[in-house]
């Protein structure tokens, strides 16, 4: 049994979300081997190919590669799918994007966002937004797997360099170009990855009062998230969405702030290990999974906090 | 040009979901049905650009028991032209909906699929992607805002920590995003003439598509519950206890 698991990377550095996900490849018998793309990678293919628990390293570094789209990446793993019997990827919106192609053209299932790898056949998913857990068996021959990165301890990045070879890009198809990115400036730490997050919701009011919240964030070291009211009332953009639909976080200390904790919310956020609920709401449904409760305006508890901390 | 929208009949998202005692999935007895948040956001950007002249015919297709007429009547009532029902008492699969979805696409010739990016049941986010493999079209998942420009479609799509714009040859995939638009309701007329639209009724069999499932739900349970914890008085006691007692800051 072999594994392939697509290995994501941004300015040189591999994604925390991949080093996360691929402990649950690790966790499946047999080698597994890291495919990585891109256009100048040297930096990251180094860093990955250091990565605990791979054994091999796939990379191919072609300019037309400088944006990985969905319809060349999925090719360039179906080149080489004869050689493996596993194929995962970390469940961001590039593994997303990526796996269900690649499954179709091996006339496989797909399994989405395992949480858990109970055997090699075997695997824990969550469904109905988080509302049930699955446990599903899947009959096919090759398997296509997305990864939860919550759900996973990341791989560290010390171990001796695996062996590294270099594929070629084939019969690329060109039916879809990369136009441009706009990516959300920040200077604080991405949603997925942060130690701690402090959200909104609609209680914010305005998108202007979300400054309330960072300025907690810049004292705290943490990411803004928002709830999905806030988002369809257009405070801030999606990306800052924490829920079922938007992203799925598990940071150390979750503050909600004025946000009611709907299913949906509850969903992406409820394996946070702290979680801190300020509502004047008290029969707000956050306060249920909240260790610590504060009923009260938020308004005058943020900056109080933020004089406090 | 032809639109093709998928819809899928699910759960209504505000219905509490009860997990079966006996683990074999979730109650769906008596409950309340809808159809996916995702996939009326796919109608009514089909209608929206049948309305700016950019698409002739809408066609609503859903695969699944009788009871999807009432779904696919959903989608006519919103401003879908016609519909298809693929009948079928099996849990069918992305995979196996792909492969019908791609057989109607070669009768029908679509210039867009439309679909929901993912169903919110099953949460598998996978279909789009799938039926763009079949077909070998390009894919635009997770869109924002879907511009036709002659025989291409620019697709912005919502990216982890932001927005890429990808430009797709037609035929194209999209699956569509929160933002893409806000569906609006039937109104009753509409409502009214939509029983007038036709539903062609097929089966799996009329596309030659064996949907019997490769994956079996072993059990299905609740997750745990988390235990509410205690409420502070004030902002100092909140940060006493998490320095403290948390150690968490």
């Amino acid at each position: 049994m072999t594994s392939l698991f697509y290995i994501e990377h941004a300015n040189g550095k591999v994604s925390d979300q991949s080093l996360k996900a691929i402990t649950a490849a690790s966790q499946i018998e047999g080698d597994v081997h890291g495919l990585i793309v891109g256009s100048n990678i040297d930096e990251a293919v180094a860093e990955a190919s250091k990565i605990n628990g791979l054994s091999k390293l796939l990379h191919l570094d072609d300019a037309a590669f400088d944006n990985v789209l969905a319809e060349k990446l999925t090719q360039v793993i179906f080149n080489i799918a004869g050689d493996y019997d596993y194929f995962l990827a970390a469940a961001t919106t590039t593994g997303k994007n990526v796996m269900p192609r690649l499954a179709a053209k091996l006339d496989v299932s797909q399994i989405s966002e395992i949480v858990a790898v109970e055997s090699a056949d075997t695997f824990i998913r969550t469904i109905y937004a988080g509302n049930a857990i699955a446990t599903v068996q899947t009959s096919d021959a090759k398997k296509v797997l997305t990864v939860r990165p919550t759900a996973f301890k990341a791989a560290t990045t010390d171990s001796a360099e695996c062996e590294v070879a270099k594929i070629n890009a084939e019969n690329i198809p060109s039916i879809s170009e990369f136009v441009g990115e706009e990516l959300t400036k920040s200077d604080r730490p991405e949603l997925t990855s942060a130690k701690t997050i402090i959200s909104g919701g609609r209680g914010m009011q305005n998108g202007e009062n979300f400054e309330l919240l960072d300025k907690v964030a810049e004292k705290l070291g943490a990411a803004v998230g928002a709830s999905r009211a806030a988002v369809d009332a257009g405070f801030v953009p999606n990306d800052y969405q924490v829920g079922q639909t938007g992203k799925v976080v598990a940071p150390e200390l979750y503050i909600a702030v004025g946000i009611s904790g709907a299913i949906q919310h509850l969903a992406g956020m409820k394996d946070s290990k702290i979680i801190v609920a300020i509502n004047k709401d008290e029969e707000a449904p956050i306060f249920d999974v909240a260790d610590y409760g504060l009923v009260a305006d938020l308004f005058q508890v943020l900056p109080e906090l933020e004089q406090a901390l | 040009m032809k639109i093709l929208v998928p819809v899928k009949r699910v759960i209504d998202p505000y219905v509490n979901i009860r997990v079966k005692s006996d683990q074999t999935g979730v109650e769906t007895e008596n409950v309340k049905m809808s159809m996916n948040p995702f996939c009326e956001i796919a109608v009514e950007e089909a209608i929206r650009l049948k309305e700016a002249g950019k698409a002739e015919e809408i066609i609503a297709v859903s695969i699944g028991n009788q009871s999807c007429q009432e779904t696919i009547r959903t989608a006519l009532a919103m401003g879908a032209d016609r519909g298809i029902h693929v009948l079928t008492e099996e849990k069918v699969e992305p995979i196996s909906i792909a492969k019908i979805l791609a057989k109607i696409c070669e009768s029908e010739s679509p210039g867009l699929v439309i679909s929901g990016k993912q169903a919110i049941d099953g949460d598998n986010n996978q279909t789009g992607q799938m039926l763009a493999a079949l077909t070998d079209m390009p894919q635009g998942t997770f869109a924002s805002k879907v511009e036709i420009d002659g025989d291409k479609v620019k697709v912005t799509r919502e990216i982890d920590g932001g927005l890429q714009t990808v430009n797709l040859n037609m035929p194209a995939i999209i699956t569509t995003d929160l933002r893409l638009n806000e569906p609006r309701y039937a109104s009753l007329p509409n409502i009214m003439k939509a029983k007038k639209k036709p539903i062609d009724q097929k089966s799996p069999d009329d596309y030659g598509v064996d949907v019997t499932p490769r994956v079996s739900i072993l059990k299905v349970i609740e997750p745990p519950k988390r235990q509410a914890g205690i409420k502070v008085e004030n902002v100092g006691d909140l940060v006493e206890k998490l320095k403290n007692e948390a150690g968490v800051i």
